[in-house]
């Protein structure tokens, strides 16, 4: 995984509640397994019109915020479908750190499989930053080591950050590298399981040898 | 100390505490799907290592086959070559793939509960949100993304942190013509589409004990809808039940050595929950939605709302922008708009109890002019038993098309698509943008409503036919 340590960049602001991983990126272009066209289709029906010319009035297609490494979002930012083709969408655009009130779970979760950092700050503090990033042309930092993010405005504002979470995207860690660690206690727990438990495992085993 | 059934099936399954809230899950059933499967099953092999333990996986693919009748494979050939990776790697890895045409072939969170494979205090994921579904039954069911999907595979666990507990309870007896998903569209309207974010959500309550599994699994399968990951029901016998002699399911003394334990799944009494609502069911109308979230959704006898009243900035944007897509005007009534298209399927209304209840409705009437409706089975099994029961020659007689099993327009991802700006009543679980398609304009109800929509060419209130 790409670790995070520090981002310093343009921050877009794109406030609308409930941007979903349907809108980020459409499930067809997932059914070509090639990531190398990703950044075409990120957030295609807001950047693009019907026919596929560009909407220039869209945030990230201005002048600006075009290649914005941080993403400052309206709240439930990637709900709805698991797809982690979102998070590889959103990095494949360049972003790095989405700022948002609140997050869907699973693409929460995604985006530290992938090195995105997703920060949840009160949904005030995303508008007022918002109203920087629109007014003004000095970049944001956000910064894991110190959790903070620091404004245009130079203003430091500090986030929780779950701590394994962020040592994990610091150093860039594996979670399957990590799991393989407990492989002894992953066997002791299943063969003690198999007979607490037998129904979970006897009609599938007997499945499998049978058919 | 007193524990959720969330928390009882939860700490069943932790291997080990990994420090900070972090435990180390085991995982009973993995379930994979055209889409979601390749990538995860790719990424195993990349990475040298091997499916630990394949017996307890199973596949099958959904989301990107063709519906069409006398679908092959190859029918929609976007799809075909996540299905052939699929098949092949599954069986190098030694696991159950159901392939299109066999009796366990369909849409996933369909297939698991039909096959058995769901089962009461179980862990289930699947690298899908509605894998949610799967709670109806009392399983610890839950999405995931494809890297976890990939760790799932190699170390038959997860690392998770425990959410947070919340309990909606639905009280009473609902009305005629309001269903399941009715509910869980008023409860989602009611309370927000993240009003569940990091939390669990059990369903509890009279309404719930007094429902079918099929029901349960409709409620449960919108839970993400609220933002959730998970949500389930404790088991009962209505459980017990629906899953006596299911293929996969324990049978005889395994069969009851496995309801005695499960029939201590229930939330104790002085459990403690984060947050706690409740419902008034028999105050539900059949529900709608007019905009573009699962929270958009207002009585069919509602008028509209008027983004000028909302109550914050953002809510009055996000109601405009609503607006301006779906083509609709504020403070006018839904009922009465006109419809292009009906879509009756979906993990969240495809079962054979939706199309029973479709079928009865649609019986004797005709589909509108103008209006192209088609029924698709949720799965092999449900069109096997839909068509043994004559529901197909209702539908078709009506003038539905009738499908072969999988996603199809729900998510749009075999080709199947509503036009540009066409309006579509729905019976799937999302009404997001472009969702069903570029421009499609989706509208989320009950297969009753639905049929309703599709006689009358108008979106109707039930009640009224």
């Amino acid at each position: 995984m790409q670790p995070f340590t520090l981002v310093t960049g343009q921050a877009a602001p794109l406030m609308l509640a409930n941007i979903d991983t349907d809108v980020i990126i459409r499930i067809e272009r997932l059914s070509d397994p090639s990531p190398a066209h990703l950044h075409l289709y990120a957030l295609e029906a807001l950047r693009h019109f019907p026919d596929g010319s560009e909407n220039p009035d869209f945030i990230l297609n201005q002048p600006r915020f075009r290649g914005a490494p941080i993403l400052l979002a309206g709240a439930n930012f990637g709900c709805g479908s698991s797809r982690e083709g979102a998070v590889w969408a959103l990095m494949a655009l360049g972003i790095r750190s989405v700022l948002a009130a609140s997050f869907g779970d699973i693409f929460y979760s995604n985006c530290f499989q992938n090195g995105l950092l997703p920060v949840v700050l009160p949904e005030s503090t995303v508008q007022a930053l918002a109203g920087q990033t629109s007014t003004g042309e000095s970049p944001m930092t956000i910064d894991l080591v110190r959790q903070l993010v620091i404004s245009p405005a130079g203003e430091e504002l500090s986030f929780e950050i779950d701590k394994q979470r962020r040592e994990a995207l610091l150093e860039g860690l594996d979670d399957i590298d990590r799991t393989l660690k407990h492989v002894s206690s992953i066997t002791a727990w299943q063969a003690a399981d198999r007979l607490a438990r037998p129904w979970v495992w006897q009609p599938v085993t007997t499945h499998q040898a049978n058919e | 100390m007193p524990h959720t059934v969330f928390e009882k099936i939860w700490n069943r399954h932790v291997i080990c505490d990994l420090g900070d809230g972090w435990a180390l899950l085991h995982i009973d059933r993995h379930l994979l799907h055209d889409l979601s499967g390749p990538p995860a099953l790719v990424d195993v092999a990349r990475r040298g290592l091997t499916v630990r333990n394949p017996e307890l996986v199973f596949a099958t693919p959904d989301h990107a086959v063709s519906t069409m009748p006398g679908r092959t494979g190859g029918t929609f050939p976007l799809g075909a070559r996540l299905r052939v990776v699929l098949k092949e790697q599954a069986h190098a890895a030694g696991i159950r793939f159901f392939d299109l045409g066999e009796e366990g072939q369909g849409i996933v969170h369909v297939m698991g509960p039909e096959l058995g494979l769901a089962l009461p205090g179980l862990t289930l994921i699947c690298g899908d949100s509605h894998t949610c579904t799967n709670g109806g039954l009392g399983a610890l069911a839950f999405g995931v993304g494809s890297s976890e999907s990939t760790h799932a595979l190699v170390t038959q666990t997860l690392r998770q942190r425990k959410p947070g507990q919340m309990r909606i309870r639905f009280e009473g007896t609902p009305a005629q013509g309001v269903t399941p998903k009715d509910l869980i569209l008023h409860a989602i309207s009611h309370l927000g589409a993240a009003a569940a974010a990091g939390h669990a959500i059990e369903y509890a309550g009279s309404t719930i004990r007094a429902m079918k599994s099929e029901g349960r699994l409709t409620i449960c399968n919108l839970s993400v809808e609220m933002g959730a990951k998970y949500g389930l029901i404790a088991p009962d016998d209505t459980t017990f039940s629906f899953l006596a002699d299911r293929r996969f399911a324990p049978q005889g003394a395994l069969f009851d050595a496995a309801v005695a334990d499960w029939r201590t799944l229930i939330t104790d009494e002085d459990a403690v929950f984060d947050r706690d609502e409740m419902i008034d069911a028999s105050a539900v109308a059949p529900t709608i939605t007019w905009g573009t979230s699962p929270e958009h959704a207002i009585p069919i006898d509602g008028l509209i709302p008027d983004p000028a009243t909302a109550s914050t900035a953002a809510v009055r944007q996000a109601q405009q922008a609503a607006l301006d897509y779906m083509g609709l005007e504020p403070g006018k009534p839904l009922a009465g708009t006109g419809v292009d298209w009906v879509f009756i399927g979906s993990c969240a209304n495809a079962r054979l109890s939706d199309l029973r209840e479709a079928a009865q409705l649609a019986r004797g009437r005709r589909v509108a002019q103008g209006v192209t409706a088609w029924v698709v089975p949720g799965s092999e099994a449900v069109k096997r038993q839909a068509e043994a029961e004559g529901l197909n020659r209702v539908f078709r007689e009506a003038g539905f098309a009738w499908h072969e099993s999988g996603c199809s327009m729900c998510v749009a991802a075999n080709g199947e698509r509503i036009p540009p700006g066409a309006r579509v009543v729905s019976t799937s679980n999302r009404n997001f943008v472009g969702r069903q398609g570029p421009g499609a304009r989706t509208h989320l109800a009950s297969p009753a409503m639905a049929v309703a929509a599709a006689v009358t060419g108008r979106i109707t209130d039930v009640r009224r036919i």
